[in-house]
């Protein structure tokens, strides 16, 4: 492959987000913003990215924060993944990172590299975009026409692609809050431990009276963008949480995805691998909830 | 541009361009060619290097993002002529054949078991963090095996 080196680019470490927001303004198109840089760091020596311009936002304060608020868990733009792992805030969502981000790269990797910079990425097989997917996750940006923000939802276009416009930055995610006893359980399949995901799922749910009162099923690597098994969710919703239920929910979900196929996982494969997931992540979540 | 690195404790200025790795700031502009480079994408981690005591891939990093930072380096394990604790249990369980990997291996362990000085009690959080980097001749037995004895010789020396 040849030289691993980068092409030429300017360099600036904007002290502000409207100082970051100014910058991309001007050069919006022909620059990449630096956050962790785990993935962009690779693209850059790949050259598959050649900006002018390289926008490195680590030096902006007040982004590096976990916020639990009333109705939501607020993401700062900075938050390493390392920090996710460690989460301790009092919330059934910190269960949920706790649980994901051990998958996520390696130790150094999650180190520097952020959970809105993978958002920013995203990347099919993505965990942290499947459970921002499943978890109607807002992507909070700001750019010349002021800030919004993006249901992830319409966020993600497609492989690699988001609603991000080259003008605007990212500066945090907003997670509505899951209601209180929710449990959390995440599964994933890779071929070697180095891997990305072939398949992972992850799952949000609380019972009430015996039955399944709400529940979120997101799925990594089961099409170009994460998804929301919203059919499976329907499916369990309202229903006592058995065995037979878990396989159908999980059956369902597959069905519901589109998986990239590679040489060693055809589309199949993957669907069984989705289903499985599912399946466990179900029967786990339940057993952590015990018997309401 | 003009950086300022501070690396195991001596503060460097030198002239990079903004896309220097931080690995090859090291390498080729402080000499300091410990730090090994080998997939320059993240992968193998022999590149890794402790910032602010925290072990990074010194690849997937510029140099000019570390300015003001505490970086350390193989080059500041030992204590003049005697040996780190991670490097002595390296040589004593044959933790390394080739030692290309090895450099990136003592940063890796440093920076966890400043963190975790337990960290050999749990063998799959250990597994967990040797797993970063990536060795192709020793295997990983040795490397375990060294992980635990320097653990245990931090603690005993409280370090």
């Amino acid at each position: 492959m040849g030289d691993m080196k980068p092409a030429q680019f300017d360099y600036v470490a904007p002290a502000s987000v409207p100082e970051a927001v100014a910058v991309l303004a001007e050069h919006g198109p022909e620059s990449r913003v630096l956050a962790g840089g785990q993935s962009l760091l690779i693209e850059l020596r790949y050259r598959t990215t050649r900006p002018a311009l390289v926008v490195d936002v680590n030096r902006i304060p007040g982004l590096s924060q976990v916020t639990v608020e009333n109705g939501s868990v607020h993401v700062g733009a900075l938050v390493r993944h390392a920090q996710l792992e460690r989460a301790r805030f009092d919330d059934p969502l910190a269960e949920l990172f706790r649980q994901v981000a051990p998958y996520v790269g390696h130790p150094p990797i999650r180190a520097r590299g952020t959970f809105a910079g993978s958002l920013a990425w995203a990347h099919p097989a993505s965990e942290w975009c499947a459970l921002a997917m499943a978890l109607d996750a807002g992507i909070e940006v700001n750019g010349p026409a002021g800030p919004r923000t993006v249901p992830a939802g319409s966020w993600f276009r497609g492989a690699f692609v988001t609603a991000c416009l080259p003008e605007e930055l990212v500066t945090g995610v907003l997670l509505p809050r899951p209601p209180a006893g929710a449990v959390a359980a995440f599964a994933e399949h890779r071929r070697t431990h180095s891997g990305f995901a072939l398949a992972a799922a992850l799952v949000m749910l609380r019972l009430a009276e015996g039955r399944v009162a709400w529940v979120r099923i997101g799925l990594a690597n089961a099409a170009d963008v994460p998804l929301r098994a919203v059919g499976a969710e329907r499916l369990m919703t309202g229903e006592r949480p058995e065995q037979e239920l878990f396989a159908e929910a999980g059956a369902l979900a597959a069905a519901e995805a589109d998986p990239p196929v590679a040489p060693h996982a055809p589309a199949a494969y993957l669907k069984h691998a989705l289903s499985t997931l599912v399946r466990r992540c179900l029967a786990r979540a339940v057993h952590h909830a015990g018997t309401p | 541009m003009n950086v300022r690195l501070t690396v195991n404790g001596r503060t460097h200025r030198i002239e990079v361009e903004p896309r220097t790795s931080l690995a090859d700031a090291l390498r080729d502009r402080l000499g300091l060619t410990g730090t090994t480079l080998g997939c320059e994408h993240g992968v193998c981690g022999s590149c890794t290097v402790l910032v602010d005591g925290t072990a990074i891939r010194s690849c997937l990093a510029l140099a000019v993002q570390v300015e003001g930072a505490d970086i350390r380096t193989v080059e500041g394990l030992a204590d003049g002529d005697g040996l780190h604790p991670l490097q002595e249990a390296f040589a004593a369980e044959h933790a390394l054949q080739c030692g290309f990997c090895t450099p990136g291996f003592l940063m890796l362990l440093a920076g966890a078991l400043a963190e975790e000085p337990e960290l050999d009690r749990d063998e799959r959080r250990l597994d967990a963090v040797l797993a970063s980097n990536l060795c192709r001749c020793t295997g990983y037995a040795g490397i375990r095996r060294a992980a635990a004895r320097a653990a245990k010789s931090m603690r005993a020396d409280g370090g």
